[in-house]
This record gives C-alpha cells, sequence and structure tokens, in this order.
C-alpha cells in the first residue's frame, strides 16, 4: 500500500485565526452564478438602477476634478476622509433633520467598511448584537466574522418592536449576557422593506440609553421614499447614536463611498482604526463625488431615482397580486424590496436551484437570520429589472413555487433533514 | 505513459464556459485554469460563453479545437457535442450519444452494470410517478428493500447538488424533495461504505489509461459541494492508499466503465472500495473538474506530468480524432 501524504489544498489551516471559521463557500453563492446571464430575472441583488444616472454630469465632473485638482485626487488623503465632502454629507444628513460637524464624520470604503471598522472597535468574541428579525445580510456577515451572538428582535410592519426589543435586553441580561449594540435599518429596510414608526423611534432610544447599548442607525434608503418623506434619523433625537450613511443607493455603488456619524470619541478610534487598515479610504472617489454634488442638480436625481423605483415597486407589487395573490408581502413606501412569506413548510433556500432552472432569482430568508430561521421567506428585489422583467420574474417565481408546494404536498411536511 | 505530443505546435483553442446551470460558477473557475495550463504550455486561448453567438463566435475565433468545459445540462447531455459536431469543429470530450448515456447516472449505471461491473443497488424515480402512487408507500418500500444508509441524489447534476445521505427513513421526503429540486429523476442507492475515489481515465490516442487514483476523505463524513470546493475541507490522497492488487483493480474498472459508455478524450470516474476491496461503480463525468481542488488535475500531477503538457496533448488528440 502507498504512504501517501494527505493534501487538502491549504497549508495553513493550522495557522489561521479561529475567526476565518466563520467563511466557506456557499451553494447559494455559487447558484448567484447565473444572475449575470441575460436569460435570467434577477430579484436576487439589490443593485441600483444606475442607468438612471447622468452619465454626463458624471464625466464632467471627473474632467473637471483632474483639470483643477487631479494631482490631490490620486494622492493618499487624510483617514478621516475629504473635508469638502464631509461637509456636503452635513447637507445630506440634515434632510433627515441630522444636526452635525464635519469633526464628528468619517469618511468610509461604503458604509459597510464603517460597519466593519465599528465592529472591530466594539465586538469581542460572544459579545451579543442586537438586530432586527430579519436584518440585512452585509450586516450579519459582519457580526459573524468577529464571531458576536446575533439575537434577533421581532419586527412587523412598523419596524422594530420597542416592547419585544425591552423583553430581549431583559432576558439577555439575566442570563449576564453582554450587549455591545443594537443594529437596525429603520428605512425601508433590506430586507423586509418596512420603515420603523416615529413614535418607536424614541422608545427605542431611551431603552438602549437606559441599558448603555450603542445604537448603530444604517440608513442608504432614507431619501429613496415614494410619497411621504420618513421620519427623522434616530441620530436626530440623540448624539449618540452612531449614523452610517452611503452614496451607493443615491448615487452609485461603484465608487464606494460612505460616511460614520459618530460621538467624538468614536469618531477618534475609528479614524485610527481606518488609517491602521486602509491609511485612507479613496480621495479619488470622494473628491469626484464631492464634485458631482457641487456642479449637479443632485436633489433632482434622487427624484429621479424615486420615480424609477416607484414605477418598480407598483410592477412588483401589481404582478405579486396577479400571480402570487394569496401569498402575503411587505408593501415598502420606498427603498429596494419585498419581503415575502411562502406557504407554510416551503424553504426558499432548498426551492432556489428550481427557481435557477425556471430562470428567476432570489435571496432566500435564511440569509438574514443569524439563527438559521426565515427558511419560508424570501426577499425580491425590483431595483434593477426593467417592469416588464420584474413581471416575468414573478410570474416565473410563481411557477416555481407551485412546483415547490406540489413536491412539498407530495413527500408531506413531517420527517427530518 | 503518456506518449510526447507535439508541444511547440501553436494551437488555437476556443473554451466554452459558464452556461446556465447550476454550476456556472464551477465552470468559470475550471475555464480559468484550463486556459492558465494552456497558455502556459504555447497555446492560444479564448473563453467563450456558450451563448446566442455560439456558432458566430467559433466563426470569428476559427480555433484548431474547441474544449467545452460546461458543467451541467446543454454542458454534459449532449446537447452541445451535437451543435459543436454539426459546424465540423474539433472538440475535446465526448461525442454527442455518449455524454447522453454517460450524464444520466441511472442509465450509466445500466450500461456499466451490462458490461460486467458492479455498481450499488438503486432505483430510479421520476418526480411524475409520485403523481399517482402513494408516496410514503413507495419510499416506504424502497427503504425495506434497499436498506438502510441510502444516498439519494439527482438523475443528472453535478457537485454533489441536491445529494443527501439518508440514515434514517423519516430523511428519505426531504432528501427527495432536495434531489427533485435539481432534477426531475432521483436515484435512490443504497449506500456503499469504503474508500471513495475518483480515478481519471485519459486518451491521447493510444487508447485510454487509468491516472493515479485520487481517494477523498471529507471531513464531515460526505463529499458535498462545501467539501468538494473550500480547501482544507477535504483531505486527498494520491495515489489512493489502496493495496497494487486493489489499485489495479480499481484502475481496469474505471477503464471498462469509460469504454463501456463509449467516452473518449476524458473522464473521471467514480467509485466506492468496500471493506472487502471490491470497488463499486457510482457514476462518470464527461466534463471532469479543473479548478485547483478538483480531482482530475491532482492526478495528473500526481502522475508526474505537468497540466498544461496533459490538457494540450488532450488538445492536440480531438484534432486528430477530427
Amino acid at each position: 500500500m502507498p504512504n501517501t501524504t494527505a493534501n487538502n489544498f491549504d497549508d495553513w489551516l493550522d495557522l489561521y485565526a479561529q475567526r476565518a471559521n466563520t467563511l466557506s463557500v456557499s451553494e447559494v453563492r455559487a447558484l448567484f452564478a447565473v444572475v449575470s446571464r441575460p436569460e435570467v430575472v434577477s430579484l436576487a441583488g439589490g443593485m441600483p438602477y444606475v442607468h438612471a444616472l447622468p452619465k454626463q454630469t458624471i464625466e464632467d465632473s471627473f474632467k473637471s476634478l483632474m483639470r483643477d485638482r487631479g494631482d490631490l485626487a490620486i494622492q493618499y488623503s487624510g483617514g478621516q476622509g475629504d473635508a469638502k465632502l464631509r461637509d456636503q454629507v452635513r447637507e445630506l444628513m440634515a434632510l433627515e433633520g441630522i444636526k452635525s460637524s464635519v469633526e464628528d464624520i468619517v469618511m468610509t470604503t461604503g458604509s459597510q467598511h464603517g460597519l466593519e471598522l465599528l465592529s472591530g472597535l466594539f465586538i469581542e468574541k460572544g459579545d451579543v448584537v442586537l438586530a432586527e428579525g430579519p436584518s440585512y445580510v452585509g450586516a450579519i456577515g459582519i457580526f459573524r466574522h468577529y464571531e458576536a451572538h446575533i439575537e434577533h428582535v421581532e419586527t412587523d410592519n412598523d419596524g422594530l418592536q420597542p416592547e419585544a426589543l425591552e423583553e430581549t435586553i431583559k432576558r439577555l441580561k439575566a442570563q449576564g449576557r453582554r450587549i455591545k449594540f443594537l443594529y437596525l435599518v429603520p428605512n425601508f429596510a433590506n430586507p423586509s422593506g418596512v420603515t420603523l414608526a416615529a413614535k418607536r423611534r424614541a422608545r427605542i432610544i431611551e431603552l438602549c440609553r437606559k441599558n448603555h447599548i450603542l445604537v448603530i442607525e444604517d440608513n442608504p434608503y432614507g431619501l429613496l421614499y415614494f410619497d411621504k418623506k420618513v421620519p427623522n434619523a434616530l441620530r436626530s433625537m440623540d448624539e449618540n447614536v452612531v449614523y452610517l450613511g452611503s452614496f451607493s443607493k443615491i448615487l452609485a455603488p461603484g465608487f464606494r463611498v460612505g460616511y460614520v456619524l459618530a460621538p467624538p470619541a468614536i469618531v477618534q478610534k475609528l479614524v485610527l482604526a481606518q488609517e491602521s487598515a486602509i491609511l485612507c479610504p479613496s480621495a479619488f472617489s470622494q473628491m469626484l463625488i464631492s464634485e458631482y454634488l457641487s456642479k449637479s442638480d443632485w436633489q433632482a436625481q434622487i427624484e429621479t431615482f424615486r420615480g424609477v423605483y416607484r414605477e418598480r415597486r407598483d410592477a412588483a407589487l401589481s404582478a405579486m397580486k396577479e400571480y402570487l395573490p394569496k401569498l402575503s408581502t411587505t408593501k415598502p413606501d420606498g427603498g429596494f424590496y419585498l419581503w415575502i412569506t411562502l406557504p407554510d413548510g416551503i424553504d426558499s433556500k432548498a426551492m432556489l436551484p428550481l427557481a435557477v432552472k425556471e430562470l428567476v432569482a432570489y435571496t432566500p430568508g435564511t440569509a438574514f437570520y443569524g439563527d438559521g430561521t426565515g427558511q419560508n421567506k424570501l426577499r425580491v428585489c425590483y431595483s434593477f429589472p426593467t417592469p416588464e422583467n420584474i413581471k416575468v420574474g414573478i410570474k416565473r417565481l410563481s411557477n416555481v413555487i407551485n412546483l415547490q408546494t406540489e413536491l412539498q404536498a407530495t413527500f408531506g411536511k413531517k420527517g427530518t433533514k | 505513459m503518456i506518449p510526447k505530443g507535439k508541444l511547440a505546435n501553436k494551437l488555437k483553442i476556443q473554451i466554452l464556459a459558464g452556461g446556465i446551470s447550476h454550476e456556472r460558477d464551477i465552470s468559470l473557475k475550471s475555464a480559468r485554469r484550463l486556459s492558465d495550463a494552456l497558455t502556459e504550455a504555447g497555446a492560444t486561448v479564448i473563453i467563450r460563453e456558450p451563448d446566442a453567438n455560439l456558432l458566430a463566435n467559433i466563426k470569428k475565433d476559427k480555433p484548431d479545437v474547441v474544449w467545452p468545459v460546461l458543467h451541467g445540462a446543454s454542458g454534459e447531455d449532449g446537447a452541445l457535442s451535437d451543435i459543436l459536431a454539426l459546424s465540423g469543429v474539433p472538440f475535446v470530450g465526448a461525442s454527442a450519444s455518449a455524454a447522453r448515456l454517460a450524464w444520466d447516472k441511472s442509465i450509466a449505471k445500466i450500461i456499466v452494470e451490462r458490461s460486467g461491473l458492479q455498481t450499488p443497488p438503486s432505483i430510479t424515480l421520476p418526480k411524475d410517478t409520485f403523481r399517482e402512487l402513494d408516496a410514503d408507500g413507495v419510499l416506504k418500500a424502497v427503504t425495506s428493500s434497499l436498506a438502510l444508509p441510502l444516498v439519494v441524489k439527482p438523475a443528472r447534476g453535478g457537485s454533489a447538488q441536491g445529494v443527501t445521505i439518508v440514515k434514517k427513513a423519516d430523511q428519505l421526503s426531504h432528501a427527495m424533495i432536495d434531489a427533485y429540486v435539481y432534477c426531475d429523476v432521483a436515484i435512490i442507492e443504497r449506500l456503499v461504505v469504503g474508500t471513495e475515489l475518483a480515478i481519471s481515465i485519459i486518451d491521447l490516442g493510444a487508447g485510454p489509461i487509468a491516472l493515479p487514483a485520487v481517494e477523498v476523505v471529507p471531513q464531515t463524513g460526505h463529499f458535498g459541494y462545501q467539501e468538494r470546493y473550500t480547501a482544507g475541507e477535504t483531505q486527498y490522497f494520491v495515489p489512493a492508499r489502496l493495496t497494487k492488487a486493489v489499485a489495479e483493480k480499481a484502475a481496469k474498472l474505471a477503464i471498462q466503465a469509460h469504454e463501456a459508455l463509449g467516452l473518449r478524450h476524458l473522464s473521471r470516474i467514480d467509485m466506492i472500495v468496500d471493506a472487502k476491496g471490491v470497488p463499486w461503480f457510482l457514476e462518470a463525468n464527461v466534463v471532469p473538474g479543473l479548478t485547483e481542488t478538483s480531482l482530475l488535475p491532482q492526478a495528473v500531477v500526481a502522475a508526474g506530468h505537468s497540466l498544461g503538457s496533459v490538457y494540450l496533448q488532450l488538445a492536440q488528440a480531438a484534432l486528430r480524432s477530427r
């Protein structure tokens, strides 16, 4: 018998940090590879409809930036970010009632990076992070990577329920658990599409203040309302709330520019952490956005986006009514997403291969929970496909759900995995 | 021994990869690795999607050889081979008819069994069967006939997608659903416990030869999707830890299966060797994965060859078998 040595294609297994175990390839992620094919209607990724942007204005901004301040734009910059853009960000946040100083703003590589930096500053293994149930998949990934225990708090059509939050905090404290922060997306949440009611905001802040829990408010969609402006930001009610903002949805994600507004002590640590990790965010992207904001009627552009997404939301809801009338869905007043509840016993993750076969993609509900729940939920994103394709996609989805329901009926709900 | 090819010959090779299948991602990864190796060996390589421009791209690129690296339906079900044959361009891999036989695991098992080889007892059940029959009753009969533990898998598909090992009878219903979301036909097979092997076959023109067997030992005990494509999650032993006699028997079986199915150029035969040293045929892959953790490239390297040299010789063999 040959004396063969095992090869596992990774000679460094004994050297990785334990948190590297939170990273592995996924069959679901692999299935998403098909969404780039034009035959597939993707209702999966939360991609903004960048075709609606004024490309000429962006091109003009690029040209004038390179002509007037090109050398600065392609140089290293400060760890806190471009001062002019931070000042413009103040104006942007003022639209949601926030008063701020440029000193308290840190520009980041997308707000995802802001959340990553905050998680690095606050989370130790086993710490509790409170999040809406369901919550943003990208945030769950970061919290998992830092080995946090993610505790979901129940939500309804008015967002996170303060009573549930109070009960959860009480229960966890009685267990001796250390809660570091509450992470929430209060406006047109990803994935649920719901908005936290104004009357609940003050109560949530009060509960967290009383229990010394940091509130992280992530607000990429707040300006993308369809009819009615969203309530003022939680940050406008309490200067201790950490606010995450982004240009990814109101402009374009390719720039990778986001920002954090935080109390001064946290800002100081964030800047040091950012300098330690990446030295500085991209000066080029920040200055280009600053130039664009100076030269364009950006508020009118956001209004254009509102019109585009309103039409697509309407197309999605109308298709739901036509093809899946028995299923319940949230009815968002802004943002990108519908959150759909499937018939009892249907597992949206298990159903995904069938959907790919039928040339439609969505995001399974379990992606939005850190505890494996959400099997009978799925997220439909209507922001990128045309209204016609949304209709085609939801029609295909209805076929898939019917096929899966038939399978489920054939084999019953009993049994185990 | 691999006969030496004309390595200096500058072949222009068009790789077809991607497609709309559950294994699109793996196909693209395989294509990029194949392209790297062929380029290093001196070939000119173009990677294309098999889309509406398939024939136009062949006309435009004028490749000497096309190499489809499409996993899953349309790549492995023979349809693409038919189109390539019609276009008259030489291509690497099985003919349409052979691919069709191998692609459906239930048919491949019958053919291989008829040629005198052993394959685990199984039952093939199209989804529609259950329209008229009582599912509970059928599954109970299956469990009682084949005996637990069982393996449930889609009849057509790869990368272990939709495959479940069923240890308890109440897991069977879920396993059936998981298989049917990938394919309308499922195979329920008796689980043979033993050494899991993948034997790659290459034929460079002088007849099929078996490369050293790769023994697969997944950490979780099941060689699933994650275990296949995450470095560190599976241990591979090449050559497999088998006695010389068993290794030879397994290699012979693999060549016999390759020939029985009428395959050409390359294939990968998966099998299990039980505690008594008996090899059991599981399935044949007409488009084996060529990613960094795939089994065929490991076997090529273990045989002492460079990937680029062998891939180039396979392309030359395809050119000759036009």
